[in-house]
Formats: C-alpha cells, sequence, structure tokens
C-alpha cells in the first residue's frame, strides 16, 4: 500500500472525526493535546534521531512561542494569525542562540547544555513582569476564521491537526533531500560528512533550530487554545515528557513521533483520572509509571515503538532513479607535468611519540602511489594529516601548488579530494545510492527552504543519477537500492569508492580498499582505478595487500615507525632488504 | 556592602557548598564507574533527610516500604540475569541474601527502633543503613540491564528513575515537608561571625567523609578497584574485576553519601518529597565545572556554587536559579571543546 | 606427559556480517608456547579476544576441562586464562605497583603479596619505578608492566596478543627472552604476533593465520624455513 495513500486517509480520519455525531468532546479535546504534543515531538524525533542530539529543553520553545503571541495579543492587541510569524521568530531567534552554544557540545554535555539552559529559561519565564511572573498571561483571544472565534474545541482541533500534517509532510520532504541526507550522515560521526563538505555545526543548527520552530508553533496554538499561559508547562518536566514521546514513538521516525505522543498522552490521561479513581486515595502515580515505563522500554525496546509497527506496512518497492541531465563534471588537464600532491617533512608528535617522521614524497599527475608498511607504521595517520583530519607538527602539504597545511577537511573537498576511510563510514540504513549521493553533495544547491517546498527535484534528481552512474560504475547497479549495511564488508568498501568519485574528484586518496576483497573482486578494482588513471585521476592509497599494489601502482612508498624507509617502483620495492625486514620482523 | 555582610554571605555559601561538595563528589565517582549520569542523587539526599528527620519525630519513615520493595524487583532482575548466565545455588543464595534477607532485616530493625527515642547518633547509623542499600538495588533494576548501553542511553534511564523515585517519594513519605532538630545549640563567635554547632557539624562531617573517601580509595583494594574500572574497564575485566562488582560498591557508596549529606541538612531546612531535584542539581552543576572527572576540582567548584548561590540570593533573590543553572553552560562550552575528540581512526 | 589445557575446535567470530575468524581448531598443552602468526588483519587478535570471553563466538571452547561457553571475562580469569591484549588495557593514571596489586585482585591476600616479589624479581625493572604513573613509562616498560600484572593472577595459561607491536629491535628482544623464560615456571603461552621471526624462534608449534583461516600448521622450526610464510604475508600469490 502506497504510503501517501497511508496519509491521505490518516488525514481524512482525523479531519472528519469533530463531524461524527456523538463523539464525546472529552476526546476530541484530547486529540488536541496529542497533536500539540506531537509537533513538539516530531521536531525531538529529528533531533535525537537524525540529529543524534537529544535536547531535554524542548518545551523552553514552546514557552517563547507561546508567550510571544500572549504578550502580542493582548498587550499589544495583534490579531492571533499576525502574531503567528512573531511567535516563530522568537522561538527561532532562541534557537539560532541556544543553537551556536548547544551544538559544539559533543557527546553527552549536550544534553546537559540543555538541562541547564532549560531550567534557566523555566526559572526565566516565571520572573519576568512582562511574562506575568508566575500568574503568567490570561484573556488570550482565540483564533478566529472569518469572525468566527475557535472556541469549541471541536473547531479548534483543524488547526492544530492540519499544522501536524504539514508539519510532518515538510519535515519528511526535508529529509529526503540534499541536506536531509547530509543531516542523517551526522548521524553516524562528522569525519565522513566533512569529508564531502558538509559543515557540520551549521548543519546541526539547521535540525536544532527546525525542531524549535516546531515547538513554537506548537505553544503558539496552545496559547490560543487554552487562552492562557504560564510558565509550568515549559520545563524541565515537560521537555521530559516530549523525549518520552519521542523514545516511545522511535527516534528518528517522524510519523513515529505522532504515535508516541498519542500513546504518552494516553498514558498520562489513565493515571491522572482512570487510576485515582481505581485505587480510591488520589494517590498520583503518574511520575512513577512514566519513570517505570521508561526504564523499562530502554531496556527492552530500545528503538521505540514505531519499527515494530512500521514492520507490519508492505515495503514501498523503490526503484532507481530515472536519467537526468547530467552534472558539469571538472576538466582535468592532463598535460602538466607539476606533481599534484607534494608532502615536505611532514611530522606529527603526540608528546613524547612522534606517529609520523619528516615524511616527504609527491603524487604526481595520473599516477597511482602506494603507501605501504607494517602495522602501526603511520600510514593512517599521514593519511589523515593530507585530509586535514589531523593537524601538522611541522611539515606541509601541498596540493595543486596551494598549501593546504592547516585546512579542514571541508576545505580539502571543496579542493577536489576524495577519501575513503580504513574503518567504512556509511549509514547502514540508507540505501547505497543515497550513501553515494552524499559524496555529491557539494555538487548539488538546493537548501532547506526549497527541500521542504518539494522544489529541490530538479537538482536533486541529477545528484542521484550522477550517483547512480557512480554505482554502476564500480559494478553494484545490483545492489543500489539495498540498505548499505546488508552488503559485505569488501562490497562496503567499494560503495565508499563509489561515493568518493561522486565528488568528481581530482585526487583520490584511497584507505585499505582491497581489504575484505574476494581475489575477482580485487581484480575489477584494479581495471577500475586504471581506467580512472587514464581519465587523469590520481590516487594515493594505503595497501595491506602486496599483490594488489605491485601489479598496480606506478610508485610506492615504504613506511615503518612513522619513517620513509624506502621509495620507488614495485620491481625495486618488492626484493629491497629494508622492506623484507620490516614486514617479516628482525630476528629476536 | 560592608565585610560583615561578605563574611556572612560567603560562611552560608561554604556551608552549603560543602554539601554540594559531597553531592557532587558522588556524582562523579558513579560516572567515572559506571558511565551513568545520576540524576536521582538528589532523591537520596532528600530522603536521607526525611528518614532522619521521621526518625528524629519517632516515626517510622517509609523508607522500609522503599527498601523492601526495591529489593523484591532486584532479586526479579537478579533471576532474569540467572538466566542467562546459567542457573546456580550459589548465585541465588547470594541474591536472596542481599535482595530479600538484608532489606528485610534493616526493616525489622527500623520498626523496632522507631519511636524509642534512641537519639541523634543512633538515627544518623539507621538512617545509613536504609538509605545505602537503596543504590545498589536501583543499579540491578534499572541500570546494569543496560550497562552497556551509550551514555545517553544511561542518561534518559536515569531520568526515568528520577521520576519514578519522586513519584514514589510522594507516595511513602507524603505530602508534607519536615525538618529535624538540630545537633545541638551551640553557638559560637568567631571573630564578627556566629558559627552554630549545625555548621560546625557539616564541616566536620563533611571533611571526614571526604578523607575516607580518599583513604578508601588510595589505600583499599577494593577502592583500587573502582579507581581501575572507571580508568580503564576492559582492563579491570581483564584482572578479573566484575563489571557488576564495580556498579554496585560505586552506587552503595553514592548512597551512603546522600544519605550523610541529607542528614546535615535536615536540620537546615524543610525537605519535601521533590526537594532533591533542585539540591541535586546544584551538586551536579559542581560536578560538571569539576569535568565529570576529578573530585577535588568538583569539591572546590561546590564551594563555588555555594557562593555564588548565596551572593545571588542576597543581590536578586529571584534570579538565583537562573544564574547557577546558567553557569554551568560556558563550562560545558570549554569542556567540550577542550576534551579530546573521541572520532578519531585508530 | 602434559596435558591438553586449552582446546578450541571449529571457532568462528562474526563482527556484524564480516566473518572474522572461520572455522579455527587448536589446542595449547601445559608447558607449551604455540604461536599464531599472519599478515595484519588475519584474525589473530579476534581469536584471543573471542578465547578470553570479550566476543561472541561459535564452536567449542574448553579450558582445563571446562566449557567456556557460558562464563564471562572475570570468570576466565578466576579459571586461570589470562590475556595480555594488543593495547595493554593498562591502568594509566595509576601507579606501577597498583596495576601489579590489580592484577592479583582475585588472589588471596597473603599468596598475592609472594607473587608480586617474584614479579619484581622477573622485572626488576617495574621494581625500580613501582611508584611512577603507567601512563608515563616507554613502551617496552608498559608491554613488561602488562606481562607483569597478568603473571599476578597464577595463570595456567598466558594469552600474548602481538608483545612486540611498537617496539624497538633491542627490546623486541628482551620481551621474547622473557618470554622464553617464562616457560620454565610452568605457564603455558599463545602468542600472537606479526613479527614471524622472532615468534617461530621462541615457540614450540605454530600456526599461520589468513584471512580468518588456520592455513598452514607445524612445528615451529619447520615452519621457520618454509618459503610459504613469507608468500603469505607479502600477499604474493
Amino acid at each position: 500500500m502506497n504510503p501517501r495513500l497511508l496519509l491521505a486517509g490518516f488525514t481524512a480520519v482525523l479531519v472528519l472525526i469533530p463531524l461524527v455525531p456523538g463523539v464525546p468532546v472529552f476526546w476530541i479535546t484530547l486529540l488536541g493535546n496529542v497533536g500539540l504534543a506531537a509537533l513538539v515531538a516530531m521536531g525531538l524525533v529529528l533531533l535525537t534521531g537524525v540529529g543524534g542530539m537529544t535536547s531535554f529543553g524542548q518545551a523552553a520553545f514552546c514557552g517563547f512561542g507561546a508567550y510571544a503571541t500572549a504578550v502580542a495579543t493582548t498587550t499589544w492587541g495583534w490579531n492571533p494569525w499576525m502574531a503567528l510569524p512573531l511567535s516563530l521568530a522568537v522561538s527561532g531567534g532562541a534557537a539560532v542562540v541556544l543553537g551556536l552554544l548547544t551544538v559544539r557540545l559533543s557527546g553527552h554535555f549536550l544534553p546537559l547544555g540543555t538541562i541547564a539552559w532549560g531550567l534557566a529559561l523555566y526559572y526565566l519565564f516565571g520572573n519576568l513582569d512582562i511574562l506575568g511572573r508566575h500568574d503568567g498571561i490570561s484573556g488570550i483571544p482565540p483564533l478566529s476564521i472569518a469572525s468566527h472565534p475557535l472556541t469549541d474545541p471541536r473547531a479548534v482541533h483543524w488547526p492544530i491537526w492540519i499544522a501536524v500534517i504539514l508539519a510532518g509532510i515538510a519535515t519528511t520532504h526535508l529529509l529526503d533531500s540534499r541536506v536531509g541526507r547530509a543531516i542523517r550522515a551526522l548521524r553516524r560521526g562528522r569525519l565522513a560528512a566533512e569529508a564531502f563538505g558538509i559543515d557540520a555545526s551549521t548543519t546541526k543548527l539547521i535540525v536544532f533550530v527546525h525542531a524549535a520552530l516546531l515547538a513554537g508553533l506548537s505553544g503558539w496554538l496552545y496559547a490560543h487554545v487554552q487562552r492562557t499561559v504560564t510558565q509550568t508547562p515549559f520545563g524541565l518536566n515537560a521537555g521530559i515528557e516530549y523525549l518520552f514521546m519521542a523514545v516511545v514513538g522511535g527516534s528518528g521516525r517522524v510519523w513515529g513521533a505522532v504515535v508516541g505522543a498519542g500513546l504518552v498522552t494516553l498514558l498520562k490521561e489513565v493515571l491522572q483520572r482512570v487510576v485515582p479513581a481505581v485505587v480510591g486515595t488520589g494517590v498520583q502515580l503518574e511520575s512513577v509509571v512514566f519513570g517505570i515505563v521508561l526504564v523499562a522500554l530502554l531496556q527492552v525496546a530500545r528503538e521505540g515503538l514505531w519499527p515494530h509497527l512500521a514492520a507490519l506496512l508492505p515495503a514501498r518497492p523503490r526503484s532507481a532513479p530515472d536519467p537526468a541531465e547530467a552534472l558539469p563534471r571538472r576538466t582535468i588537464d592532463t598535460g602538466r607535468r607539476t606533481p599534484l600532491l607534494v608532502l615536505e617533512g611532514a611530522r606529527k608528535q603526540y608528546g613524547g611519540l612522534t606517529a609520523v617522521n619528516d615524511v616527504s614524497f609527491r603524487v604526481g599527475r595520473g599516477e597511482i602511489v602506494a603507501l605501504i608498511g607494517p602495522n602501526g607504521a603511520g600510514k593512517s595517520t599521514t593519511f589523515n594529516l593530507i585530509t586535514g583530519v589531523t593537524r601538522l607538527t611541522a611539515g606541509r602539504v601541498s596540493f595543486d601548488g596551494a598549501e593546504i597545511s592547516g585546512t579542514g577537511p571541508q576545505a580539502i573537498a571543496r579542493r577536489g579530494i576524495a577519501r575513503t576511510f580504513q574503518h567504512v563510514k556509511l549509514d547502514p540504513d540508507m540505501t547505497v545510492l543515497e550513501n553515494v549521493a552524499l559524496g555529491a553533495h557539494l555538487r548539488g544547491h538546493a537548501g532547506v527552504v526549497s527541500a521542504m517546498l518539494r522544489l529541490d527535484r530538479r537538482d536533486e534528481a541529477r545528484l542521484l543519477a550522477e550517483a547512480a552512474e557512480q554505482v554502476r560504475r564500480v559494478g553494484l547497479g545490483d545492489h543500489m537500492m539495498k540498505p548499505a549495511g546488508s552488503l559485505a564488508l569488501g562490497q562496503q568498501r567499494v560503495v565508499e569508492i563509489a561515493r568518493a568519485l561522486a565528488m568528481d574528484p581530482e585526487l583520490l586518496l584511497l584507505d585499505e580498499p582491497a581489504a575484505g576483497l574476494r581475489h575477482f573482486e580485487k581484480g575489477a578494482l584494479a581495471d577500475l582505478l586504471r581506467r580512472l588513471r587514464a581519465e587523469g585521476v590520481s590516487v594515493l592509497l594505503v595497501e595491506h595487500d602486496m599483490g594488489f599494489v605491485m601489479g598496480l601502482t606506478d610508485h610506492i612508498v615504504v613506511l615503518d615507525f612513522g619513517t620513509k624507509i624506502a621509495e620507488g617502483p614495485p620491481d625495486v620495492i618488492r626484493t629491497h632488504p629494508a622492506v623484507l625486514e620490516a614486514y617479516l620482523g628482525g630476528a629476536a | 556592602m560592608d565585610g560583615t555582610i561578605l563574611l556572612f554571605l560567603l560562611q552560608d555559601g561554604i556551608t552549603n557548598g560543602a554539601i554540594y561538595a559531597l553531592l557532587g563528589i558522588a556524582l562523579v565517582l558513579v560516572f567515572a564507574v559506571t558511565r551513568v549520569i545520576f540524576i536521582p542523587q538528589g532523591e537520596f539526599v532528600a530522603f536521607g533527610a526525611l528518614t532522619y528527620s521521621l526518625l528524629e519525630a519517632g516515626r517510622l519513615p517509609g523508607t522500609v516500604w522503599l527498601l523492601v520493595g526495591f529489593g523484591v524487583a532486584a532479586f526479579v532482575s537478579d533471576l532474569a540475569a540467572m538466566r542467562r548466565a546459567g542457573p546456580s545455588l550459589r548465585r541465588l543464595a547470594v541474591a536472596a541474601v542481599s535482595d530479600l534477607v538484608i532489606p528485610g532485616l534493616l526493616a525489622l530493625v527500623a520498626a523496632r527502633v522507631a519511636g524509642r527515642g534512641l537519639g541523634a547518633g543512633a538515627h544518623f547509623a539507621l538512617t545509613v543503613a536504609l538509605i545505602t542499600p537503596l543504590g545498589p538495588l536501583l543499579y540491578k533494576i534499572a541500570f546494569r540491564p543496560i550497562a552497556a548501553a551509550s551514555v545517553l542511553t544511561l542518561l534518559i534511564a536515569s531520568v526515568g528513575v528520577h521520576l519514578a523515585l519522586v513519584g514514589l517519594g510522594l507516595v511513602f513519605f507524603g505530602a508534607e515537608g519536615l525538618r529535624a532538630p538540630a545537633v545541638s545549640d551551640l553557638m559560637v563567635n568567631v571573630g564578627p561571625l556566629l558559627v552554630t554547632g549545625q555548621s560546625i557539624a557539616v564541616y566536620v562531617v563533611t571533611l571526614v567523609a571526604i578523607v575516607a573517601l580518599w583513604l578508601f580509595f588510595e589505600r583499599t583494594l577494593w577502592g583500587k578497584a573502582l579507581r581501575a574500572t572507571a580508568v580503564n574497564g576492559l582492563g579491570a575485566r581483564l584482572v578479573g574485576i566484575r563489571t557488576s562488582f564495580s556498579g554496585t560498591l560505586a552506587f552503595a557508596l553514592a548512597a551512603g553519601v546522600g544519605a550523610v549529606s541529607g542528614i546535615l541538612v535536615a536540620p537546615m531546612t524543610t525537605i519535601y518529597y521533590d526537594t532533591g531535584f533542585l539540591i541535586g542539581l546544584k551538586g551536579f552543576v559542581a560536578a560538571i565545572i569539576g569535568g565529570l572527572a576529578s573530585h577535588p576540582a568538583t569539591a572546590l567548584a561546590a564551594l563555588a556554587v555555594g557562593a555564588v548561590e548565596s551572593f545571588a540570593a542576597f543581590f536578586a533573590s529571584d534570579m538565583k536559579e537562573i544564574v547557577v543553572f546558567s553557569l554551568i553552560l560556558p563550562v560545558l562550552v570549554w569542556r567540550s571543546l577542550t576534551a579530546t575528540h573521541v572520532e578519531e581512526e585508530d | 606427559m602434559s596435558d591438553v589445557l586449552l582446546e578450541l575446535a571449529d571457532v568462528s567470530v562474526a563482527y556484524g556480517k564480516v566473518q572474522a575468524v572461520r572455522g579455527v581448531s587448536l589446542t595449547v598443552k601445559s608447558g607449551e608456547i604455540v604461536t599464531v602468526i599472519g599478515a595484519n588483519g588475519a584474525g589473530k587478535s579476534t581469536l584471543l579476544n573471542a578465547t578470553m570471553g570479550a566476543l561472541a563466538a561459535t564452536g567449542s571452547a574448553r579450558f582445563a576441562g571446562r566449557d567456556l561457553a557460558r562464563l564471562g571475562v572475570e570468570e576466565r580469569v578466576a579459571l586461570g586464562l589470562c590475556l595480555v591484549p594488543e593495547r595493554r588495557e593498562l591502568f594509566s593514571t595509576m601507579s606501577v605497583e597498583d596495576n601489579l596489586v590489580l592484577g592479583g585482585f582475585r588472589v588471596p591476600k597473603a599468596e598475592a603479596r609472594r607473587v608480586l616479589a617474584e614479579v619484581y624479581d622477573r622485572f626488576p625493572r617495574l621494581r625500580e619505578r613501582r611508584d611512577q604513573t603507567a601512563g608515563t613509562m616507554s613502551g617496552g616498560e608498559r608491554q613488561m608492566l602488562a606481562m607483569g600484572r597478568a603473571l599476578m593472577s597464577r595463570p595456567k595459561l598466558l594469552m600474548l596478543d602481538e608483545p612486540s607491536l611498537g617496539l624497538a629491535p633491542r627490546i623486541v628482544a628482551d620481551i621474547f627472552r622473557i618470554i622464553a623464560d617464562l616457560r620454565a615456571t610452568g605457564v603455558a603461552i599463545l602468542l600472537v604476533e606479526q613479527n614471524a621471526r622472532a615468534a617461530l624462534a621462541a615457540a614450540d608449534r605454530a600456526h599461520v593465520m589468513e584471512l580468518g583461516e588456520v592455513t598452514v600448521s607445524g612445528a615451529a622450526a619447520d615452519l621457520a624455513r618454509d618459503e610459504r610464510i613469507a608468500q603469505s604475508y607479502l600477499g604474493l600469490h
């Protein structure tokens, strides 16, 4: 069944519910609360599951939205609809400020930071005169359409759920775009994303602000439904509840947020009304049950409930992209003779340990050069020095005559240097095609807004067609639409190569590309690299497999203990005594 | 502002700071050994305070029900763990003793002692005895099953435990606030300051606790084992230190320290079932400033937090909490920037 | 007459979808030194980690007559199986003496004191530096400390993962001399190494691993003369 049909059906049901006679108002109100919560949970699901940032402070952004419109409509007499852009601007602005601070926090410092400002803001809301201090603001006008005030829960139901559905669609569109791929790539860490030109901090900020805008929208709606605003619903407790909804629904599933919001709101109702009626003592068990369920959920179903539900839906068959207009390609001047990449005296010191010891070599245009050496020789570190992941202690690296030492991975990507990783850094849940499309990130232009409004389809089509081309080029055309995690490790390495090729690079840096490949696969890889060389692409590779290296490369550099011990064409290296000594080990 | 007020505020700050220091140290200890950011530490403090106050008032504290209840839940968790590792009579016996017998005995002792007017010393000991086992029991129920999960998952679990404990606190302690009688009516003049016996008790007990902990970690094998687990979890397992052993010990220490902090706080202010969160958060601020790593840094930071709070309360009492919590942010940014980038290729 | 201490039969270890070790069988008898050599990525370390219980594996592993299947790392240590891992995993902020004392965590106190004295006799360099912080020591000293710590638990079988890794040739010679000496104490040794020459010189029996499988087995002295080793290492097929 087509998900679009499912969504249309869902929308139809929601639209019709208030019109059905006999449905108690109580249920409509409850549904309204679910909708308001779903908006916040949706943003949070994006933030935690996709962006990898857990925030306990989302409720504060609801507060910004709610208070902004409360002040505007009561003190300044604005029309509620006019106050909507103001609410969004205030929440968004606050998100930019807080986001600049928060997204730079790494690991578990980030959620701790959100707890800090979440708390500070809660107390701030309760202490400002303009916000009515602890009494808050009341007498907020309701929304009206053509001078009919929407005071009846049945009437308010529609703006709330229209907002939820539009938000869900926009967010889904965002995730299914160039920016969306960048956001999803960040979940696995910055290294791979930055190597393809993605600005990690800006991308995280985009997610943060998007989530805050959804929360601000929820706050605006809340203010005009409840008609009174105090600090209580905007504190840490609410923040924890929203996080709970995201966890229940399943981090990363946009529509799972609706499920999570629904289940948790229902649970709260049951605990607040039903249980005390049964137990009879007015004992509030809400907090206890929440806590227990949360802990149990983490032990039993860490991915939330949505994956189980989604498994019940038939999978949508995904088809390979249609051919589209080709992206502009880099012209490589194969006539030039000056070396492309030059390392001079590159050194990396970690305290007393010298990992890379004054290594110098060059990679010429249209050459395949291999960097070999026993385990721990410093090959990966040298690689990281070239790609800007690690800073040089001394020495320089130049590319095409210009010095690149000290620049970061994004700048290096923009110069046309693409790389693969020793430990494969693909997103196992994204398809092969999407992973490869990440490589073409710098060749696309569509931004956040065009993604959400689906104006990016042409740009997307060209990016995906390019990615498809590269997937076929490396011989994995049959696996294009499979999740990358389902491929064998050797094949995943080849996907990484396709991703690097999607960048249309001038220099390709491959970190152990042949590891885990079977014999005929190595042959195919060698053929591919030879073809690239003929097209003028230069390759620097780190490898252990000597057979692979000997038959393919023009020039070999051998490292041991961080120092260059030999350099030359394969025939020389094959019989070089120092090389044999280094590999087989000195006699004890 | 004259010198007397300055000194007064400082003294107030240091007294509170001493309590935050114990809290912070417990948080750092638990985090270093188990990677759990233990938000509910504040609840241990509040429950300790409430237990002590109730005993001093001659009543049976609801803690006994918590203890027995958690014991049963922990036993179930132990049974589940045994099903995976293979049943053994010895393991069953050990679990039964630690989860059922000891809590049961403590509950009985408490029932006998409550209302007998045995004095502050006995009540101190009983409070610590009742609260300390809650730590390992909670560890078994909530954290040991997900011990290998990410710090974030453990943090969310921590929040869940906090929610449950606050709710249970209301159920077993009721909504009334309690305050214990001061440990002595002593008032000493130190220059322009008036130092109460209670404050002296706080300083002395805190110092003793810190020294005792230091000796434990430096001189005993178990203390070294905890440090080792914190430094290198895999290395610890390779020398035979069981992860669950370290976790249990760390949580027991945290609960014990929490109980002591609670007893110190009980005569100073009225404690409700939900006061723990705010107190815990301030210890938390101190722990973060100390980088969640260093005990001395945490203790010093705690004194600073106490002092800042004191001054903020004096100048702008409404903004007190805002100031204290906003303190964390620049520290987090700084810590985050200086922390080693974990994602390097190996 | 030496009995079989460690018996691995058809052991396989998978990382997600990757088969890192495929159907490996080997035995180690008490008092002997067995080495597993091979190029980087052959699966040698994975094999040791799985034997220690740090990784899940299929197949059968028996030690001192007991099935290791459901035993965790800590329980295997108590049985007398010890691992010095590739990265040493020392307690780098603690002193040398503390590291050693913790090595004897499972040993009764009086015996631990005696063993500590023996370890200091074997590694006089460690005695000199007993109060030094472990993280500040040189690579060779750290390796000695790691081995000393492992010996503190009186292991019947000591597993060493690439003891020569990152060490200068002279230190490697020292380490391998110590390994040979250990045999006299009755400890059996399972040695995983990339440095084929040193390993084959020290061991009694050897296995060569390639892409997760054992390709060649035999007496160490025989393999030392075998050309196939060089080929396997340098990937020249």
